[in-house]
């Protein structure tokens, strides 16, 4: 989220789409209830389905489930033609006015430079026009026709209200309802806030959905503003968390690009992740590149971790290319990885394509599960009835499960989705002999730095060498943990203006990454959290949770990252000379000498106005990106493509061009594109989706919610019901390209038929939180289903939109 | 006697260290008429997150026992917790059942291992478990680690052991898996935030 979970309260519209709040973050979503109550605020609800949420809003659009760029399209398309844009914000916030490389294009669905082999683009011509030193060239009056904002007028004309009908199904006067509630938060004191969830990401698109809602967010002048901004809500209690420690392969801890074969060594690795700024006298915040990366090398490496050695930069593994779930699927399944620890999580259940992920462990070597549940990954080899059909004697892995601690047994931090790190204690022991996730790492990894002492082996030296100065060597606490990656001066860290002046003592704890050096003189494990440990303590268990601006900030209660930070962006909350854009509303304002307001600063804070430093200070632009040059992999502005499975003959926007029927930049392996279905075998267009009574596959283990929600089934429309003779609470059998499911049928008025160019379309809605095993009645497992493809930029999975058909069982 | 419900429950408590009880749903005079004491002022009070979605709803944990060394802590209860600024106090469906999956009938309590085309598991011990792991990881390791890639460039990576992390761990044991997986040279890794 760039705010958070209460300031919900503060928004004049809320717009859901690509999420159900009201059913899947319930307690979260009683802020925008309260912003009903208070504020007269509209809640405008999107969907496939009509939803939860869609039961308690003032308006509700339905649109087919992977249609949404062409819905947001249209959206900017109307904001455009209507002049319902917030003039100043755009014309001093974003790169409207910025200058475009002549030989960028856009024709029949294709962006410049596809190569269609390599399913990717040579992004040369995505850039700006650049002067003599190095900035971009802008024209203010925004009549160039290589300008953003021309180019953008032009690629949107395209998405009309008649356009928008044809493509996602949705009436012509619902869409203008909806454009019409959205263009009324163009005024500089009304604000919209945007709240999505996995209907956006799991999408072969989904990158570009959000990033398609924040240019309208941006024309409308909501970015950094209470009651703004762009918010996703999130799957798991910590999966802010463990992104932001980046336990994936491309990055490292703080969204730090973790190097690769390009990368050769430190100095030219940290050259190129240097940004130089696009405009002058911005702040270009990622020019500290150097200083947080050298300070994660020197807390992983200590004093082997030196300047000569270009700080032990070879220690850290380079990724050698594609690394993700489904990625690391393919590989397994093509048997060229031996080895698997999977640490809570149940990606038989959760990776698309069961039969593949099934077949893909059987070919391990070892595979190791550390959970505190029985889940359905560490018993895919066992057979139960038709729900998993296997033969144990045939598969020659070994398999061992470790049983670990649950949330109440342990002590730490969770990070919300609005990114406020907040302490937990522990409250009992696990049961039996089960330990923490953190005693097992450091037990496996003791373990394996003894015999590699003793006996040797492959490159030992950043085993040897990590550092491990925790008191009790295979428990490290919690506490010691959060200590070293909030990080430390291992020096006296001084004034860069004033040698003299001492700003953090050799040995304390560092108070922000403002401190942070490259010269190895501070450590720090994560620099976006620097600070929540200082050298006041654990600052994630503050517990004040007085409000004084009213507003919902609570800067006393845990720590938010960065630097306790409640909105991001909040510069922009204020116009360019510094006065509140709603002064009922101050986020951020100028005193006079810094800037004051309810909130940390997103600025220099003795930035004067006048000095012109532009809110978005991560972008070398100073500005936020309505083009975003090069830095997606499908174009620079959002186009709609279709599903992988979709049932269309073409993409509606592009139909003599083939190419241009799904996302042409999006990775398909082989084998999967043959896996793929089609309309005439599997007509209907299946989302799957969660119940406010489960959470994922992990719910299903515990009585209560087995109780209130026992068995699997599936939704289907009265009309699609009534075509094939399926009664409430037949037995059906549900079909995809790659497997079937059985399941018990709900027939409802909640999901409707769409009119698609002329063609009748169904939905068939598919609950996910079934399995073997568990408290419910056994069922099948969703993701049996769901196709092995994912968007171009993430690679998330598809599971929102996919063909099946349906029978009675 | 007039009370605010913060205060009946620091008289209830006086005494009890550092427990204290919040919230029963009820008020505090028709409490106060109650003859027994109720089990929640035996209580320990935790203050701790809801594991399940991304509102991370506070909630206050009540065990038996006061913490001390040889007393067990059983979790007889759980609920919202009315500081926390984002649930007030609420908890969804999900949240309200949290006691039954902290005492699920499906928690595993040791180490085992199913042996390659067995068709049951086998009860081991840690020590059992940490060796056998440790032993396949390092021949993996060994037998497939990349120093060079065929460009002469250094790259120290190890590709053939992957690594999927839960997004339902603390931030600490996140912190820990990523920095030593990462120092084995582990570059096959992933987490459910993804998905
Ligand atoms: S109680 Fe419900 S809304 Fe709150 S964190 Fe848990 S699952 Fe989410």
């Amino acid at each position: 989220m760039t705010n958070h979970w209460v300031d919900i309260k503060n928004a004049d519209l809320i717009l859901v789409m690509g999420g159900n709040p009201a059913e899947a973050h319930p307690c979260g979503f009683k802020w925008a209830i309260e912003a009903k109550k208070t504020r007269k605020a509209k809640l405008v609800v999107v969907d496939p389905r009509f939803n939860r949420t869609a039961s308690v809003a003032d308006f509700y659009a339905p649109l087919r489930s992977g249609s949404d760029i062409a819905f947001l399209g249209g959206v900017i398309n109307y904001l455009i033609a209507n002049d319902k844009i917030h003039k100043d914000y755009v014309k001093a916030y974003t790169n409207a006015s910025f200058l475009v490389d002549p030989g960028f294009k856009f024709s029949d669905g294709l962006f410049s430079g596809y190569n269609e082999e390599k399913r990717s683009y040579d992004k040369g011509s995505w850039s700006y026009q650049l002067d003599k030193d190095g900035y971009a060239k802008i024209d203010e009056s925004w009549q160039d026709p290589n300008c953003v904002w021309q180019l953008m007028k032009a690629h949107y004309a395209r998405y009309t209200p008649e356009m928008v009908a044809k493509v996602c199904g949705t009436p012509k006067e619902s869409f203008l309802k909806v454009c019409e509630y959205i263009a009324e938060t163009a005024a500089p004191n009304k604000t919209m806030t945007s709240l999505y969830a996995l209907g956006w990401t799991e999408h072969s698109v989904g990158s570009q959905n959000i990033r398609c809602m924040a240019m309208i967010q941006l024309l409308l002048g909501n970015m950094g503003m209470a009651g703004g901004g762009i918010n996703a809500l999130r799957g798991h209690s910590n999966v802010q968390g463990i992104t932001d420690f980046a336990l994936y392969a491309q990055q490292l801890p703080g969204y730090l690009a973790a190097p690769t074969d390009a990368d050769k060594d430190i100095k030219s690795f940290l050259e190129k992740k240097t940004t130089k700024a696009l405009r002058p006298g911005q702040m270009n915040f990622y020019q500290n590149f150097p200083k947080w990366y050298v300070s994660l090398q020197k807390a992983w490496w200590g004093d082997a971790a030196t300047k000569d050695n270009g700080f032990a930069f070879d220690y850290m593994p380079k990724l050698a290319g594609a690394s993700d779930v489904l990625s690391i699927f393919d590989q397994m399944y093509q048997g060229k990885i031996n080895g698997f620890l999977c640490q809570g999580f149940n990606p038989l259940a959760s990776v698309a394509n069961k039969k593949k992920v099934s077949d893909a462990l059987a070919k391990l070597k070892y595979m190791v599960v550390m959970d505190p549940l029985a889940t359905d990954t560490s018993e895919f080899w066992k057979p139960y009835g038709e729900f998993n059909e296997v033969d144990p004697a045939k598969i020659p892995t070994e398999v061992f499960r470790l049983p670990t601690s649950l949330f109440a047994e342990t002590a730490g931090s969770f990070t919300n989705s609005g990114r406020v790190i907040l302490w937990r204690w522990k409250a009992a022991e696990p049961p039996g002999d089960a330990k923490d996730d953190t005693e097992i790492m450091a037990t496996l990894f003791l373990k394996l730095k003894e015999m590699y002492a003793k006996d040797g082996g492959a490159f030992a030296e950043p085993i040897q060498k990590l550092t491990w100065a925790y008191r009790i060597p295979n428990k490290p606490s919690p506490e010691e943990l959060m200590m070293e990656y909030n990080g430390k001066a291992l020096a006296d860290v001084v004034d860069p203006k004033d040698a003299t002046k001492v700003l953090v003592k050799a040995g304390d704890q560092l108070p922000s990454f403002a401190m942070l050096r490259d010269d190895g003189t501070t450590t720090c494990g994560n620099w976006i959290y620097c600070g929540v440990w200082s050298q006041a303590g654990n600052n994630s268990a503050r517990r004040d949770n007085s409000d004084p601006s009213g507003l919902g900030q609570t800067l006393n209660w845990g720590f938010a990252w960065p630097v306790n930070r409640r909105i991001l962006y909040n510069r922009a909350s204020a116009d360019p000379s510094g006065k509140p854009w709603d002064p009922k509303r101050t986020v951020l304002r100028w005193t006079g000498k810094v800037w004051g307001g309810n909130d940390i600063p997103d600025m220099r804070p003795d930035a004067a106005p006048e000095e012109n430093v532009m809110p978005f200070i991560m972008n070398p632009e100073g500005v936020a990106r309505l083009f975003a040059r090069d830095l997606m992999a499908e174009g620079p502005f959002p186009e709609h493509y279709e599903p992988f499975e979709t049932p269309l003959e073409a993409n509606p926007m592009h139909p003599q061009n083939p190419k241009a029927k799904s996302n042409p930049a999006a990775r398909v392996y082989k084998g999967d594109m043959e896996a793929f279905g089609n309309a005439k075998d599997f007509p209907y267009v299946a989302t799957t989706y969660r119940l406010t009574e489960h959470f994922h596959f992990w719910t299903k283990q515990s009585l209560v919610n087995a109780i209130m929600q026992p068995e699997h089934f599936v939704e289907i429309g009265e009309e699609l019901a009534k075509e094939k003779g399926i009664a409430a609470g037949d037995r059906v059998k549900v079909r995809s390209n790659r497997g079937f499911i059985k399941a018990v049928a709900v027939v409802t008025k909640r999901i409707k038929a769409f009119d698609i160019d002329g063609k009748k379309v169904h939905t068939v809605g598919i609950p996910i939180h079934f399995g073997f095993k568990g408290a419910t009645k056994p069922g099948f497992i969703t993701n049996t289903l769901t196709p092995f493809v994912g968007d171009a930029n993430t690679q998330t999975p598809e599971y929102k939109a996919f063909l099946v058909n349906i029978e009675k069982a | 006697m007039n009370v605010t419900r913060r205060q009946f429950f620091r008289i209830c408590t006086a005494g009890l260290g550092g427990s204290s009880i919040a919230m029963m749903g009820f008020s505090p005079n028709a409490a106060l008429a109650e003859v027994r004491t109720f089990k929640l002022t035996r209580a320990t009070e935790t203050r701790n997150t809801c594991p399940y979605c991304s509102v991370s709803c506070g909630v206050l944990i009540y065990s038996s026992g006061d913490k001390s060394k040889n007393a067990h802590a059983e979790i007889i209860h759980i609920e919202g917790d009315p500081d926390n600024p984002v649930n007030r106090g609420t908890l969804c469906p999900k949240g309200a059942g949290l006691r039954d999956m902290v005492q699920s009938a499906n928690r595993l309590k040791w180490p085992e291992v199913r042996e390659a085309g067995a068709s049951e598991w086998k009860k081991i011990s840690w020590n059992e478990a940490f060796d056998r792991i440790a032993k396949h990881m390092k021949a993996d390791r060994d037998a497939n680690f990349m120093v060079q890639n065929k460009d002469g460039l250094t790259v120290n990576r190890w590709t053939s052991t992957a690594f999927l992390a839960s997004s339902a761990a603390p931030n600490e044991a996140g912190y820990l898996t990523v920095k030593t997986i990462r120092a084995l040279g582990m570059t096959s890794i992933d987490t459910q935030a993804r998905i």
